[in-house]
């Protein structure tokens, strides 16, 4: 048999052993073939067996679909992925009511799909391993379960027990599943697996499913037992509370589960693909295919990774600079197995700085991320060091210290003495330009900019920053670098602000222009967090502190009269503001006060001194207050594609969602264009630029770009 | 166009809508079927010359189900040819039924109805026959839709009620209702429910807490804060972005009190009347009811007054007294800073916070307790509105005769 393997043993058990080209087990047009070939040779041979396991003969059991496989549905439109759907649908039904029990012994991970077809199986023993999960990861596509695993689960589970699995994507290891239900056994390894599942089929030789035996009913009750509804009734909220009603699929799954307790068993499927093509149509399924799952992988791919140049392995990493981001830096170097080198003015600094990186690390270990002992293997990783000479040796040194490019001039010079000649230096900043700062190296190839996100440990992305000499090895190595590190690398060239300070300098900004235009600011935050940005853009900059933003921009205005340019003017209203507020004495929250007032508990309200300040009787359509506040990072990341800040639109698309934020539902700032179509965009933005100001006119080029669709 | 009138308008005492309530124990459609007799008997009515019996009946499943009109009808002995049916309109069903009833009378169609309605929250509570709008989650998203508690919350927040406004109006719901309790107010509308033998089971409103403070009132907790937290405070502010943060501030003590009662009303024509030696007290002059926003939910009063003045040629000024249903207190507050109306026309007896609100009952229970204090204080007009879930408002105009 193709991409399978078929046996009988001699106990009289069927075994379908799953073996696709490949890797992994995932449901593509190959998959669908051998599910067909199985299921005819099983229902032929019936007299030749009394049970059947299906598995697998890889570390996995079966992935789930193919996102390419789906998007082509989606593309292909009118009833292909009805029709699709509907054969998974009834090769499972074939499965379940083959007339022999049937056992799924799950030798590794099964997801969305692959869950399903254990589903469809009258039993499941699990190997109880490590790195073993199951879930439902359809939500986060956009999408839900269509093959019947929302109406299985919920017929197994219940609906309490179901709707958190199907809503929210979690992947739960196998003692988890054995506690709610969802598998039925656990084994320590495959021979334990296999006997289990063999000796259930022995004894269990007229199994059926729940839903296929008289008088079931689905535990719990139906949507509307009032131990369902109390939950129920709260749910939709707490659905809107993540999504802000920007991710239709939550919302659907549950509609979806909750209805198919109304129902009979075909009826239900029925519903399920019914749900399944309406949200396969959304822009948000697209978008969150398209970035979130083909481009964040054709990044770990290294897409934007020079080939030909070899895979780097970093063994011995210095930072300069015990700061706050020193410090989170040297924490995600330990955690990948990197030695670390801390170096501050003084060892005083340094060892502060390392304990407050271990701080970190006791946080992951409360949580149960991580054993105390690997904690104390990694925390052993960061030396802390006050002499440059212990940078010896370091393959990598990364600058974080104040943004002053005398100091970090002189810094690369002074350490390029004790570094190999082919070590990579680095720069953390996030206003200097690369090229200006590759002054003071010695070696400009070698050169580059890796600025990464605050907090550290929790911002999964690295922006790369090419300068004018930065050589195509140096990038293939910063590339492998923070993928050693387990983050996002996103590829930009040197221009003022890079790509991501740049575009999201906007957000705040718009948001300062309609404070001073006198819009309500409860209006402009509320509306803020509706178009999907994490905080309103007046939070925004209390959270990052304007004083801090305030000097950046006052640096950024330095910089633009010594080498020419403009770059300040583009957030100027923010910085004036800040200047205000600063000037007030509220630049933020870490001051308990800055357009918010903070109370000890965390709770914060807008200061009431804003409306003598700037008014807020102001009325502006909802719709023109969110699209200002989108349209103006995206026209700017227009420009950013135009200019060559970016070249591809994955890098801006994956960086806008993890570095600033960026609404994940919209795919990341260039999708966000087709997805509302390029045309539509231009109307739209045309409308806001006669309103509003010359902002929003985006260049022409990038659209063409984009309405060609890559 | 014929004239509508109100012959006459009785109730049950509303009983505690728990298991130790003392109307717990008699079954709903007894309780609507016991006023069906008395209204016969006072008026010396021969049930045959009933057209129709319109119940209002919100949670109608269970006990409940199933035409609760008609089945009332059969009880009281009403002859085969009297036939019942039963609404929903949420909270203003008891109205809807006093409503249905004049506009079949209005219309020519039918001379002599019963409407009123019958809730037994304690034996088939509220949301017992699920629904749609409450649960289907694509509704509910579609609709924004926060329990009536936030949305009761929602409007305090816009309109500045603190705390202590809720609590504040809340006492003198409680202080009205304890006078008009023991000044006798109700006597002419209530009918004592009794049992199979004759004994007496409940004879007046039970709920009432005359000695009720402003301290006992700031004790109990908000109700709704964490169904605000867990996500409804977002739905609701998404609709309303001015918002920065809902306050919680409705409790048990500021809430319509839950409880079980019936109401019938006596509608009729003018002729049918004469025909049967009845004696009109008041014309109903007209209705309106109306849809509004579903996330804050309880704003129709406001817009359901304003329709119905306009249709009768009339304002505020012709108006002597309101019975607005105080579903929660900011939705009083509401209606009278809306409309500007003051507190001394209305709910002069008290209201749901004190008395309970028996969801489709209550309706017909206001046009009863309007009348009477109509009568008794020799008003002329009266106004009688209520808010109903997922955004609608009812009211009706009387004016006695």
């Amino acid at each position: 048999m193709r991409d399978a393997n078929y046996e009988i043993n001699e106990a009289g058990i069927a075994i379908v052993s799953i073996d696709m080209a490949g890797k992994l087990n995932i449901m593509n047009d190959a998959y669908v073939a051998m599910l067909d070939e199985a299921l005819t040779r099983l229902e032929a041979e019936r007299e030749n067996f009394v049970g059947v396991i299906v598995t697998s003969a890889k570390d996995g059991f079966v992935a789930g679909g193919d996102v390419n496989k789906i998007l082509a549905l989606r593309d292909t439109g009118g009833n292909a992925a009805q029709a699709f759907i509907g054969h998974l649908k009834a090769q499972l039904r074939r499965l379940e009511t083959l007339g022999r029990p049937v056992a799924a012994a799950l030798n590794g991970t099964a997801l969305g799909g692959g869950l399903e077809l254990a589903l469809a199986c009258h039993y499941r023993v699990a190997i109880d391993g490590p790195k073993v999960r199951f879930g439902f990861p359809e939500v986060g596509l956009g999408i839900l379960p269509a093959s019947g695993g929302v109406v299985r689960a919920v017929r197994l589970l219940g609906l309490l027990k179901a709707l958190p699995l199907l809503t929210q994507g979690k992947q739960i290891a196998a003692r988890e599943a054995l506690a709610l239900g969802l598998i039925d056994a656990v084994a320590a390894d495959r021979a334990e697996m296999m006997a289990n599942a063999q000796a259930w089929l022995l004894a269990n030789p007229k199994a059926a499913q729940p839903w296929d035996r008289k008088g079931f009913a689905i535990p719990g009750g139906d949507m509307f037992n009032l131990a369902n509804a109390s939950a129920l009734s709260v749910m939709p909220a707490m659905i809107f509370k993540q999504t802000r009603g920007l991710l239709p699929a939550a919302e659907r799954i549950l509609a979806t589960a909750a209805e198919s307790t109304l129902v009979g068993f075909e009826a239900a499927l029925a519903i399920e693909g019914e749900n399944f093509c309406e949200l396969l149509a959304s822009p948000a399924a697209e978008s969150l295919m398209r970035t979130m799952f083909l481009q964040m992988n054709e990044i770990s791919a290294g897409a934007s990774r020079p080939a030909g140049a070899e895979k780097k392995r970093f063994r011995k990493v210095g930072v300069l600079g015990a700061g706050m981001m020193g410090r989170g830096i040297a924490h995600a170097c330990a955690s990948a197995g990197i030695e670390v080198v801390l170096k501050d003015v003084s060892l005083e600094a340094a060892e502060g700085a390392k304990a407050l990186a271990a701080k970190i690390f006791d946080a992951r270990v409360q949580r149960g991320g991580m054993t105390a002992a690997a904690r104390d293997e990694a925390l052993a990783l960061i030396r802390p060091a006050a002499r440059l000479a212990e940078l010896a040796g370091c393959d990598l040194v990364i600058e974080a210290v104040f943004e002053d490019v005398a100091l970090k001039q002189r810094m690369f010079a002074e350490v390029a003495a004790v570094l190999p000649a082919d070590a990579i230096l680095a720069t953390n900043t996030s206003t200097l330009p690369i090229s200006l700062l590759a002054k003071g190296a010695s070696t400009p190839k070698n050169f580059i900019g890796l600025h990464f996100f605050s907090p550290v440990e929790k911002m999964h992305v690295v922006e790369i920053i090419c300068g004018a000499e930065t050589g195509q090895t140096c990038l293939a190595q910063a590339y492998d670098f923070v993928q050693q590190i387990k983050k996002t690398p996103i590829v930009v060239n040197d221009h003022r602000g890079f790509f991501t300070s740049r575009v999201f300098s906007m957000y705040p900004d718009e948001g300062d222009r309609l404070l001073r235009e006198g819009v309500d600011p409860a209006v402009i935050e509320n509306l803020g967090r509706q178009t999907g940005m994490p905080v309103g853009p007046l939070a925004v900059q209390d959270e990052v502190m304007m004083d801090m933003m305030l000097r950046a921009y006052q640096a950024n205005q330095k910089l633009d009269a010594e080498l020419g340019g403009d770059y300040a003017a583009t957030f100027q209203v923010c910085g004036e503001t800040q200047a205000m507020m600063c000037g007030l004495d509220r630049p933020g929250r870490a001051a308990g006060r800055g357009f918010y007032d903070y109370k000890a508990d965390g709770e914060k309200t807008l200061w009431p001194g804003l409306a003598g300040l700037f008014g807020g009787n102001t009325g502006m359509p909802a719709r023109d207050i969110k699209d200002r506040l989108m349209f103006r990072m995206v026209v700017e990341a227009l420009r950013c594609l135009d200019e060559g800040v970016v070249e591809t639109l994955r890098d801006g698309n994956v960086g806008s969602i993890l570095a600033f934020g960026f609404p994940v539902h919209t795919g990341g700032v260039f999708r966000f264009v087709q997805s509302y179509g390029a045309a539509a965009f231009m109307t739209r933005a045309g409308e806001l630029a006669r309103t509003y100001g010359a902002r929003f006119e985006p260049p022409a080029g990038p659209i063409r770009r984009l309405g060609a669709g890559h | 166009m014929e004239s509508a009138y109100i012959y006459d308008a009785v109730r049950t005492p509303r009983g505690k809508g728990k298991q130790d309530g003392s109307l717990h124990r008699v079954k709903p459609v007894r309780l609507l079927a016991g006023l069906l007799t008395a209204l016969a008997s006072r008026n010396r009515l021969d049930p045959a010359d009933v057209d129709d019996v319109v119940a209002g009946c919100a949670s109608a499943t269970g006990e409940q189900g199933a035409a609760i009109g008609k089945a009332a009808a059969l009880l009281a002995g009403w002859p085969d040819t009297v036939p019942g049916m039963q609404l929903d309109r949420f909270c203003a069903s008891g109205l809807e039924a006093v409503n249905i009833a004049a506009a079949k009378v209005m219309s020519g169609m039918e001379s002599l109805v019963v409407a009123g309605g019958v809730e037994s929250m304690s034996r088939v509570p509220m949301g017992a026959a699920g629904g749609a709008i409450p649960l289907d989650p694509e509704l509910m998203n579609l609709a924004f839709y926060v329990a009536q508690g936030v949305s009761a919350d929602l409007i305090a927040t816009l309109g500045g009620y603190t705390r202590e406004k809720v609590d504040e109006f809340a006492l003198h719901s409680q202080q009205k209702a304890a006078a008009a309790l023991a000044e006798g107010w109700f006597r002419n509308s209530v009918v004592p429910v009794r049992d199979r033998l004759g004994e007496l089971v409940l004879a007046v409103d039970e709920i009432c807490k005359p000695d009720t403070t402003m301290e006992i009132l700031a004790r109990l907790k908000p109700s709704f804060a964490k169904m605000g937290a867990l996500g409804m405070d977002q739905v609701a502010i998404a609709k309303y972005p001015q918002v920065q943060s809902i306050i919680h501030v409705h409790t048990a003590g500021n809430s319509s009190g839950v409880v079980d009662g019936a109401s019938a009303v006596l509608i009729g024509s003018r002729a049918a009347g004469e025909r049967f030696c009845l004696r009109p007290r008041a014309r109903i002059v007209t209705t309106a009811v109306v849809g509004s926003e579903p996330t804050i939910m309880l704003t129709g009063p406001a817009p359901a007054v304003r329709k119905l003045l306009a249709k009768a040629g009339m304002s505020l000024s012709d108006i002597d007294l309101f019975e607005v249903n105080e579903a929660f207190a900011s939705v009083v507050l509401r209606f009278m800073d809306e409309l500007g109306v003051p507190e001394e026309q209305v709910n002069v007896c008290g209201g749901a916070i004190a008395l309970g609100h028996p969801i489709a009952a209550t309706g017909g229970m206001l046009v009863a307790t309007l009348l009477d204090e109509l009568e008794r204080r020799q008003l002329r007009r009266g106004i009688v509105t209520l808010c109903a879930g997922a955004g609608m408002g009812i009211a009706a105009l009387i004016e006695r005769v």
